[in-house]
């Protein structure tokens, strides 16, 4: 037997910006064992609800993550207006949809350019990350900011959009299907990315529910498990299924993000038609008492934002779980066995969020 | 076949116009409802405080006393927040961004005296 030496991977790492450690323990090329570590990024968000009133901390809450801030200030509304029992208008239910779709779509295509540009495909990255730019715009058009929206609020969302605005969205989501499908070809057939991301990393069913993994992480390994069939926001109304692969490899990981790119695509067509008139908001008064455990589906995976408030208007505690910190067990679970060269993807495919993570 | 797909795409983008903008000399457009930057028509700004009340970030001051209304565009994090609150709609979210500076400062504005009395 070969001797064992530890190779350390980050915090800093050419293959993600963000700052996760791995200890690495080697034998010859293979991984035997990883120990991470993570910590170089807390900012102490979760505390700052003790100074922070209950609705501004909602511009808080949207700054845990700058690519899922959409539905960061979506989980922490709901959970304080289920504990207050706000009624949040139909209206601004489906805008909520619409709004988080297109985050979706964004993280998605943004792991997908991220993923090409790990095994050194730049070009296809740059061609991926230019359609990513024009949802971006888009977003930036319906609610004035290009990564923190704060479009959304205790008991509705800030800005209605009008039909000449609903038009334009589906006539850019026409505009962007042949291309995104174009792109999405690429990384399904061609030879070079099959032969980084076939067999690699592979998470059975049985690894995938016994570490706890979310997402398209789960879904990959052929679990049907997605947080919208609990029907929040307008999710209920809207028809869909949860998109599965059965491998569990690296391949299946891509092949469900690139699917629900399309899917997001035909949710927010079908909340577009739906879109109900009415308000946005709904004025409420007094301070939220109670607790409340809110589980959205981020992008990443099943965020849990747990909220317990005391009557002031100050609350006692935030909690956020997200999809990240899940998947970190599912990941030292593929990184076992695999060969050096493998870790950066494989640390990319059940795609890291460390300042969500963190918070 | 697959390797000729992406030379497709590539070739394609070759010979189209650059994707990214000729930043100095074409600026980007920002769109009406981009959140750039806070200003206040001071003229018509009652002092109430209400807006520095509501801002998460703790950017603005007012002073009564002096007339003085002040923010800091370093702090201000653009939530439009008091944009919202402020019961004179004195203030406006314009959809341009502030200079970036090397070093940091507050925006000041005071009411004049003519409109004081
Ligand atoms: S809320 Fe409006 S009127 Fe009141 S101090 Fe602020 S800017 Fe002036
Ligand atoms: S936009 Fe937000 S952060 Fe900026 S001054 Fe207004 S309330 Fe404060």
């Amino acid at each position: 037997m070969s001797e064992r030496m530890v190779i350390p991977f980050g915090p800093q790492h050419p293959v993600l910006p963000e700052p996760i450690h791995l200890n690495l323990v080697m034998e010859d090329e293979k991984v035997v064992d990883v120990l991470p570590s993570i910590g170089f990024v807390h900012r102490g968000l979760e505390m700052l609800v003790k100074k922070k009133d209950f609705n501004a901390y909602t511009y808080v809450a949207e700054r845990v993550c700058g690519i899922c801030s959409y539905m960061h200030g979506m989980g922490y509304c709901q959970a304080i207006e289920n504990i207050m029992g706000i009624e949040v208008p139909e209206r601004a239910l489906y805008l909520r949809v619409i709004g988080a779709e297109f985050s979706r779509i964004h993280s998605h295509l943004l792991w997908l350019g991220l993923c090409a540009d790990a095994f050194g495909f730049e070009s296809l990255f740059m061609h991926t990350w230019k359609l990513r730019e024009q949802i971006l715009d888009i977003m930036e058009e319906i609610t004035g900011g290009r990564v923190i929206f704060s479009a959304v609020k205790i008991g509705g969302v800030k800005r209605d959009l009008d039909e000449a605005m609903l038009t334009k969205i589906l006539d850019i989501l026409n505009d962007l299907e042949p291309q995104i499908k174009e792109i999405s070809s690429v990384f399904i057939e061609s030879v070079t990315v099959r032969h980084r991301l076939e067999g690699v990393g592979v998470l059975s069913t049985e690894d995938a529910i016994s570490t706890g993994a979310v997402g398209p992480m789960l879904r990959a390994s052929g679990v049907s498990q997605d947080m919208r069939k609990l029907n929040y926001a307008a999710y209920g109304q809207l028809d869909f299924d949860p998109i599965v692969e059965k491998n569990g490899d690296s391949m299946a990981r891509c092949k469900v993000r690139i699917r629900e790119i399309f899917q997001s695509i035909d949710l927010i067509r079908q909340a577009v038609k739906k879109l109900p008139q009415g308000t946005i908001d709904t004025p409420f008064k007094g301070n939220p008492d109670g607790e409340y455990f809110a589980r959205l589906e981020q992008p990443r995976g099943e965020v849990i934002y747990y909220v317990k408030a005391n009557g002031t208007k100050f609350l006692d505690r935030v909690r956020v779980r997200t999809p990240t910190l899940a998947n970190l067990p599912a990941l030292v679970k593929v990184l076992k066995g695999c060969d050096l060269a493998d870790v950066p993807i494989l640390v990319l495919t059940i795609d890291p969020c460390i300042s969500c993570t963190e918070r | 076949m697959s390797v000729f797909h992406i030379a497709k795409i590539v070739l394609r983008s070759l010979f189209s116009k650059p994707a990214t903008g000729m930043y100095p000399f074409k600026k980007r457009e920002y769109y009406l409802s981009t959140r750039g930057s806070i200003q206040n028509d001071i003229e018509s700004c009652i002092f109430c405080g209400l807006c520095s009340k509501k801002c998460p970030a703790n950017a603005i001051e007012v002073s009564r006393n002096d007339k003085q209304w002040s923010i800091d565009r370093f702090r201000c994090v653009t939530c439009n927040a008091c944009v919202e609150a402020c019961p004179k709609k004195c203030l406006v979210m314009k959809n341009t961004y502030t200079a970036p500076a090397t070093i940091k400062s507050v925006d000041k504005f005071t009411k004049s005296a003519e409109s004081q009395q």
